[in-house]
């Protein structure tokens, strides 16, 4: 058995800073990840990093920018946090080396962003996320923190108390993909999960293959509630054919959409009167479908969106991997040509539960980064707020984890007193009622953590058994495809009650034929199959958080939309969607919005860009 | 006392013996009918052939435990073919639709992870970045040459890996920001020397077409040697680092090691100049021994 003083789930961008905080913070670390870290899809982050760093700007601007962008549905605690912190990460990633883009004076360059107030958005080039990981990576390498790169956790090592505030984690089970090895990593101070997003749950996404929900679903099953789980962002601005992600520098560097009529949608037909392409993503998005859906879309599919203009210098000085990218993955020619951009699942604003110190109500297990929900993003995330996240998140939950010093959490987890119980009209049973492999299974609750350890290696290795034993039933590549393709026919930017309906059916069937998945490929040596069969029930607690979300809420707030209910509903809906499990069955319930900051109170008022 | 506790040891140990027989059993019948569902798929490929609208891959497999892949050998398949479909499309359409035990490594499918360089109709090519339609058919997908090979297009990684640590890869100034808000400052000149530099996706296509990492194996290699250069230009981080830092490259299976064949120049999927970094440090060597001579 592996043991460390803190196990770090994932290497992007915010499980390398947790582990470099924690170890700085004294703690003995180790990494275990499925990607070695440079893989990891952190490093496809285009846009950049938000940060108030000039004169004339202010943290308190960019946590109203930050509010205001969220519908109200973050967390003031946490949203401060990310502002006031993340001057002093962008320069933190400055003094590690990080290659920024630069002004004639030497300091680092800033852009305008949607949503913003203030150009503040911190880049490097078109491809801020690939330098933050790598500069990142580089700092781990350079502290000597041990990695255990292709190795994927399976589950985590929880006891196994009735309540969930009352469970502890003791550590995780790893499979090594090399040689098929299922083996347990102890946790003596905690486990950190910075498994980043789950946009494979979608078919049209700009997240990559690996990007499958692990650690929500992981946690979920732990007991940890999912967070506003409803709450998904589709980007503007995605290559139609494979999904490739057509940054919102772009725009921000003053690029321009236009319909198949050459109007500027946003401005002439009043999407966005004011800031016109540079509105808030959820926006933008919506403002395109709609111009598809009424007939002026291009090939009734998608928009232009135009740069030429800026000419070829400022291209290739700021938006070059770009010209790359519309080349290589749409054979389109962004200095000659408009490029064609349609919206796209991009980010989870939801995820696992946490304080603003990436706790969660599990004793001993963190979650930071795209997985996580503190909420920093609440019904939508603004283009710039995500690789902030990472290393302001990253370092709290490190630095808290190695038992450094830190304030009390505002946010509370779990469910307090304010819980308000939920309830959804599902059209068919949901959850698997029928497995009873829930980790709070009534077993001995005096275990020891090491106790609590082995049993999680032995579960999970007869698991893996169990999947490899199997010999016909159903490819988990088919399940996936049935997920993929309902969860983006009903469950996309625009909601109606029926298609949800429909959806949570399709999860049902699709959990039913999970029943009898099947690994084809008998080898213990690096076997995919096995790891992607894993990967897709993870997907289907995923697709069935997000419906379930989104089917109770009833009201039109940041990116989610429904057709019945066009408006915010303050007086109702100023609450997170919390998602359960409980007896194999998901559970529905809320609790309220923390608004009050440290010196104001962000009262919601109309979102207008 | 002591009899009691025995037996039930024993009796655990008898029934785990059986439990594992049954699991190998049963594991030899899995590889039984996963060789006839081999058989099934060659018969399914035989009959998609036939379809002029499919690309033909021939795919390199290798498996060191499993049946009939201790071999290496090349299977065939027909993909259908769409427009704008990437030979990593293709692999990914073959794996789901014909043999899920197809092995490559991919994640983020737009040539930013580095995670599928591929030897593609002989030579290093990143699967999410080529088209099909750019390739002669017959399409031939093998592993990169030159590292040992895990499991069909899968190789082993850790030498590329060991190679970029040697060079010490991290920026390394003493200064640190303790509370106050200010950057080192950096020319946009400079930063534009480092610029394509710092766009290594460690995908170890320029290491695996070098003759002389091929031949020496101690030889840091196109990549590291650029993650070197990377840190060596970075004016911020001062002279002595930079004299460190040519030290580094300088040693016996360094910089000088390379015969300037530009094979890594030419398949490097990011467009860095591998060659004229290893130049630069060359003459930057030269003029710096001469400078202390």
């Amino acid at each position: 058995m592996h043991e460390h003083d803190v196990i770090v789930v994932g290497a992007g961008g915010a499980g390398l800073r947790a582990a470099i905080a924690a170890q700085e913070a004294g703690a003995d670390v180790a990494m275990v990840t499925k990607l070695h870290p440079v893989r990891s899809h952190t490093g496809a982050a285009e846009g950049g990093i938000n940060a108030a760093l000039r004169d004339g700007d202010d943290w308190e601007l960019h946590a109203y920018d930050t509010m205001k962008g969220s519908d109200y549905l973050a967390d003031a605690p946490a949203a401060e946090a990310l502002c006031q912190e993340s001057p002093k990460e962008a320069i933190q990633l400055e003094h590690w080396g990080m290659a920024f883009s630069r002004e004639d004076d030497g300091r680092v360059s800033q852009r305008p962003f949607g949503g913003l107030s203030f150009p503040r958005t911190t880049y490097a080039g078109a491809e801020t996320g690939h330098h933050l990981l790598h500069t990142l990576y580089e700092q781990v390498v350079k502290r000597g923190i041990e990695v255990f790169d292709e190795w994927y956790v399976l589950n985590l090592a929880v006891s196994d108390e009735a309540d969930p505030a009352d469970r502890t984690c003791h550590g995780v089970v790893a499979y090594e993909t090399a040689t098929g090895n299922v083996e347990a990593f102890a946790a003596r101070d905690g486990v950190i999960l910075a498994t980043g997003g789950l946009g494979q749950v979608y078919d049209h996404t700009t997240n990559a293959v690996a990007n499958t929900g692990d650690g929500v679903a992981m946690a979920y099953r732990a007991g940890v509630p999912a967070e506003d789980m409803e709450m998904i962002q589709f980007h503007p601005t995605t290559l139609p054919s494979t999904g490739v992600l057509i940054s919102e520098g772009v725009r921000g560097e003053g690029g321009i959409l236009y319909n198949d009529e050459g109007e500027r949608f946003m401005f002439e037909h009043g999407y966005a009167k004011n800031d016109g392409e540079l509105a808030s993503r959820d926006v933008v998005a919506r403002a395109e479908l709609t111009e598809v859906n009424e007939g002026r879309g291009i090939e009734d599919e998608y928009v232009h969106l135009d740069m030429r203009h800026l000419g070829e210098e400022r291209i290739l000085d700021r938006l070059e991997n770009i010209l790359h990218l519309a080349e290589d993955f749409e054979g389109v020619d962004g200095l000659e040509e408009p490029m064609p951009v349609k919206p796209g699942q991009h980010y989870a604003m939801g995820g696992i539960e946490t304080d603003e110190y990436g706790q969660t109500c599990v004793d001993g297990l963190y979650a930071v980064g795209e997985c996580a929900c503190a909420s920093v993003h609440g019904a939508n995330r603004l283009g710039g707020n995500a690789l902030p996240e990472l290393t302001v998140f990253g370092k709290r939950a490190g630095m808290h984890a190695a038992g450094g010093e830190t304030d009390e959490p505002e946010i509370p987890v779990g469910k307090t007193d304010d819980a308000e119980p939920g309830d959804v009209e599902a059209p068919v049973e949901l959850g698997e009622p029928w497995e009873s492999e829930a980790v709070a299974d009534g077993g001995a609750t005096t275990e020891t953590g090491e106790e609590v350890v082995e049993r999680a290696l032995e579960r999970e290795r007869e698991r893996v058994n169990r999947l490899l034993e199997r010999d016909e039933g159903t490819q988990h590549a088919e399940i996936r495809a049935s997920v993929q393709h309902t969860m983006t026919k009903n469950v996309n930017v625009f909601r109606e009650e029926e298609a949800l309906k429909e959806a949570l059916v399709d999860i049902h069937a699709a959990r039913q034929r999970y029943r009898d998945v099947y690994v084809a490929d008998p080898s213990s040596t690096y076997n995919t199959d096995l790891i992607q069969t894993i990967e897709t029930r993870n997907l289907l607690d995923i697709a069935e958080m997000i419906t379930v979300g989104a089917l109770a809420r009833e009201e039109f707030r940041g990116a989610h939309w429904r057709k019945q209910y066009q408006e915010r509903r303050d007086d109702e809906w100023l609450k997170h969607t919390m998602v359960s499990w409980s007896d194999g069955s998901p559970e529905l319930w809320y609790k309220p919005v923390v608004l009050e900051g440290k010196n104001q109170t962000y009262e919601p008022k109309e979102r207008s860009y | 006392m002591s009899t009691q506790r025995q037996q039930p040891e024993t009796e655990t140990d008898s029934t785990e013996t059986e439990a594992e027989t049954a699991q190998e059993r049963r594991l030899d019948e899995k590889r039984r009918r996963a060789e006839e569902r081999e058989r099934e798929r060659v018969a399914a490929e035989e009959r998609a052939a036939a379809d002029a609208e499919r690309y033909h891959l021939k795919v390199f497999r290798y498996d060191p435990e499993v049946e009939g892949k201790q071999e290496p050998r090349f299977d065939d398949f027909h993909v259908p073919y769409e427009p704008g479909m990437t030979v990593l499309d293709a692999l990914i359409y073959a794996r789901d639709e014909f043999d899920a035990s197809l092995t490559f490594r991919h994640s983020c499918r737009q040539a930013i992870c580095g995670s599928d360089a591929l030897f593609v109709n002989g030579r290093q090519r990143l699967g999410c970045q080529t088209q099909l339609s750019d390739l002669d058919q017959p399409v031939r997908i093998e592993p990169l040459p030159h590292s040992e090979v895990v499991k069909d297009l899968v190789v082993d990684m850790e030498h590329f890996y060991d190679q970029m640590e040697a060079v010490e890869p991290y920026f390394q100034t003493t200064d640190r920001p303790d509370g106050e808000l200010e950057e080192q400052r950096q020319s946009r000149e400079n930063r534009e020397k480092i610029k394509k530099s710092t766009r290594c996706i460690w995908c170890g296509a320029c290491m695996s077409s070098c003759n002389i990492a091929a031949g020496d194996n101690q030889y840091l290699g196109p990549a590291a040697i650029n993650k070197a250069y990377r840190f060596a230009m970075d004016e911020r981080e001062g002279e002595d680092m930079k004299q460190r830092r040519l030290e580094i490259v300088e040693q016996e299976h360094g910089v000088w090691r390379c015969q300037t064949q530009f094979s890594c120049t030419e398949v490097c999927p990011k467009d860095i100049p591998l060659t004229e970094h290893i130049q630069e440090l060359k003459r930057e060597a030269v003029k710096s021994n001469l400078k202390f001579w």
